[in-house]
């Protein structure tokens, strides 16, 4: 029982990391109903950046971090304004596949920057190395700094889409583009807004994974587990992130004990398989239907 | 500029249009019948090509045509391969393997089309991304058949007393193959079939309310999709002579996708163009590496870098890739001193959601 318990509770920790991943996906899909296959490179982008200010520039942890954050936010703007804003309203799955195109080049570039090339790096945290016990369970701080990051997180950004006007604005934009310009909405800097803050939950993805696992140009392919996330919960829904981050990471980490050898690799893919045989838009996902 | 004069119906959907159409295209069979007289490194590259291209045959008809999105067309690659490998190890003959697997392939496509019927958009992406990773891990995991990692050794095809042991011999096949297929399928994309196909692509809603059946008519897709793919597996499978599952990866099913997007979504000839590029391209690298500066030539990401690069620029510039940029130089030649520079404009449009379909 208490090994159930543990293998559910480190479930719960990797999950957290995918539901913020997801998250990013969700953040872009929701305003701009654009699929942004490069989210897990932006990531793997975050954790160099965290890298160069925290190791290379020898910044404390903590003004790193924010130094991160603001320079994956430029960086998020800077590409909305220069790439993506100029497909505004194309066809969707041009534009997703050219995000995957962003995401060759991120990853493609990333290992050639003087300083990043393809080595492993780790980052030290002022937490790392520390373990907390209760009652039989234990885990480390760094998935309990994840764990605790992520809820707020989450809870920040359900607020900001549900009670600001910044956030209502967003969702109307992705709605319907046309009627949210006749409502006085700039959509194209609400865009750019989006981008940023996806750009910064990656960031803040990289910040929390990098101590547990490496920074490395391919790091962003965890993007693909996070992507099923993102789908269970059915894309476009916040909690539905979450809900889909924390499935999978459970599954992962019970069928990585209980089933045999090979599962664990692809029982996110199975669970979004069945998930979707069953509810073919995600658990939260609406599907909805054009009147005709 | 040339306008033809239609005085029949037929001439609407006669697949040669015009005597121009004619002379060109039996200018380019000429050419591709005298490749063998190319060095062995070359003409290995163009069976490449021919196999790539068939694949895109496939997809095209899928997502160019049909409008179903596929990040998973490698696993269908992967069935038709192993399918072949297999079969041939027992002993079957090569036209009997040839067809178990396409239709083993197409079987595959069904039993991913059935989902599809109900996902539409980046739903329906995301399962056959799920559907790659799956047959992937099975073909790693099934070591009594598939050998696991350690890969199966393919010997080269025989029908009979023939053997195809000899590049050109194997580039024959397979580009016989591809004229085939495109041949197939431009008689179908003229049939009602196909046209269904096309009207599934740009509404659901009036394709149905014009009495298309849609579950059908989207597993037809499917099925011949992933058939093509299966058949240009099999023949993947003798041009490497040794598979292993990793070559099946997500990768690869993204690299096709792309494939057709920078050949030009929607016709035939994207196909062919992407995978003219798809093959061009690191050879092109290989080139430039040599005039670039050290600091950039001898990077390995390389390659990935101007992949994305392309396909980035391609749907910012030219949504209609390469066949695309073809057309327009064709029309500035036709109309020469009189080509007007917003014929190809882009209209603003406006994002219309696609959660309400």
């Amino acid at each position: 029982m208490i090994q159930f318990l543990q293998l559910v509770v480190s479930g719960i920790a990797v999950g957290c990391v995918l539901a913020l991943i997801a998250l990013g996906f969700t953040l872009i899909y929701k305003a701009t109903e654009t699929v942004n296959f490069a989210q897990g490179d932006l990531m793997m982008l975050g954790g160099f950046a965290a890298y160069t200010a925290i190791v290379l520039f020898g910044l404390p942890f903590w003004l790193g971090a924010i130094v991160t954050l603001a320079a994956m936010a430029l960086f998020g703007a800077g590409l909305d304004r220069v790439v993506l804003r100029r497909v505004l309203g194309q066809p969707q799955f041009a534009v997703v596949m050219m995000t995957v195109g962003i995401g060759f080049m991120l990853r493609g570039l990333a290992s050639m920057v003087p300083g990043w090339g393809t080595e492993t790096y780790t980052i030290k945290t002022p937490y790392s190395g520390e373990v907390l016990r209760a009652g039989g369970l234990a885990l480390s701080a760094e998935y309990l700094m994840v764990i605790v990051m992520t809820v707020l997180l989450c809870s920040a950004l359900y607020a900001f889409f549900r009670f600001t006007r910044v956030g209502v604005a967003m969702q109307a934009a992705s709605q319907n583009q046309l009627a949210a310009y006749y409502m006085g909405i700039p959509v194209a800097r609400v865009n750019t807004l989006v981008w940023a803050l996806s750009a910064a939950v990656a960031g803040f993805a990289a910040l929390l994974l990098a101590p547990i696992t490496f920074v490395h140009t391919n790091m962003g392919f965890i993007g693909l587990k996070a992507f099923p996330a993102a789908v269970i919960g059915g894309f476009g829904s916040v909690p539905g992130a979450i809900a889909g981050g924390l499935a999978i990471g459970v599954v992962e980490a019970l069928a990585g004990f209980y089933l045999p050898e090979g599962f664990k690799d692809i029982a996110a893919y199975i669970v979004v398989l069945v998930v979707l045989m069953v509810r073919p838009h995600g658990l939260f996902g609406g599907a909805g239907r054009k009147k005709v | 500029m040339r306008f033809i004069f239609k005085t029949t119906y037929e001439q609407d959907i006669r697949l040669v249009k015009h005597g121009g159409q004619a002379f060109w295209y039996g200018l380019l069979g000429l050419a591709l019948a005298a490749a063998p007289l190319l060095p062995e490194y070359y003409l290995s590259q163009l069976t490449f090509v021919c196999i790539y291209a068939l694949v895109g045959v496939g997809l095209m008809l899928l997502t160019g045509y049909t409008g179903q999105i596929s990040l998973g067309h490698a696993a269908f690659l992967a069935v038709g391969a192993y399918t072949e490998a297999v079969l041939q190890a027992k002993g079957v003959p090569f036209g009997v393997s040839l067809l178990a697997a396409g239709a083993l392939a197409g079987l595959a496509g069904i039993v991913i089309g059935l989902p599809a019927l109900r996902l539409t958009g980046i739903y329906l992406a995301i399962a056959t991304i799920a559907f790659g990773f799956s047959v992937q891990e099975v073909l790693t995991r099934w070591e009594s058949v598939t050998r696991g990692n350690s890969g199966i050794t393919v010997k080269s095809i025989s029908v009979g007393w023939f053997q195809f042991d000899a590049e050109w011999k194997l580039y024959y096949l397979t580009l016989g193959m591809l004229l085939i297929s495109i041949l197939a399928i431009l008689n179908l994309l003229r049939a009602p079939t196909g046209r269904a196909f096309v009207a599934i692509r740009d509404s659901e809603i009036s394709a149905q309310s014009m009495g298309i059946h849609l579950a059908r008519t989207k597993t037809t897709a499917f099925a011949l999709s992933a058939a093509l793919t299966g058949i240009a597996g099999a023949l993947y499978a003798h041009k490497l002579v040794f598979i292993s599952p990793e070559q099946f990866g997500i990768l690869l099913s993204i690299e096709l996708a792309m494939m057709i997007f920078i050949g030009g979504i929607g016709s035939l000839h994207g196909a062919v163009y992407g995978a003219v590029f798809l093959i061009a391209l690191p050879q092109l690298i290989a080139v430039m590496k040599d005039h670039l500066p050290a600091a950039i030539g001898h990077q390995t990401g390389l390659e990935p870098t101007v992949f994305g690069l392309i396909m980035v620029l391609v749907i910012l510039f030219e949504p209609l890739g390469i066949y695309g940029r073809w057309l327009k130089v064709r029309y500035y030649l036709e109309t020469f001193p009189l080509y007007k520079k917003d014929s190809f404009r882009r209209q603003k449009t406006f994002m219309k959601s696609e959660r309400l379909r």
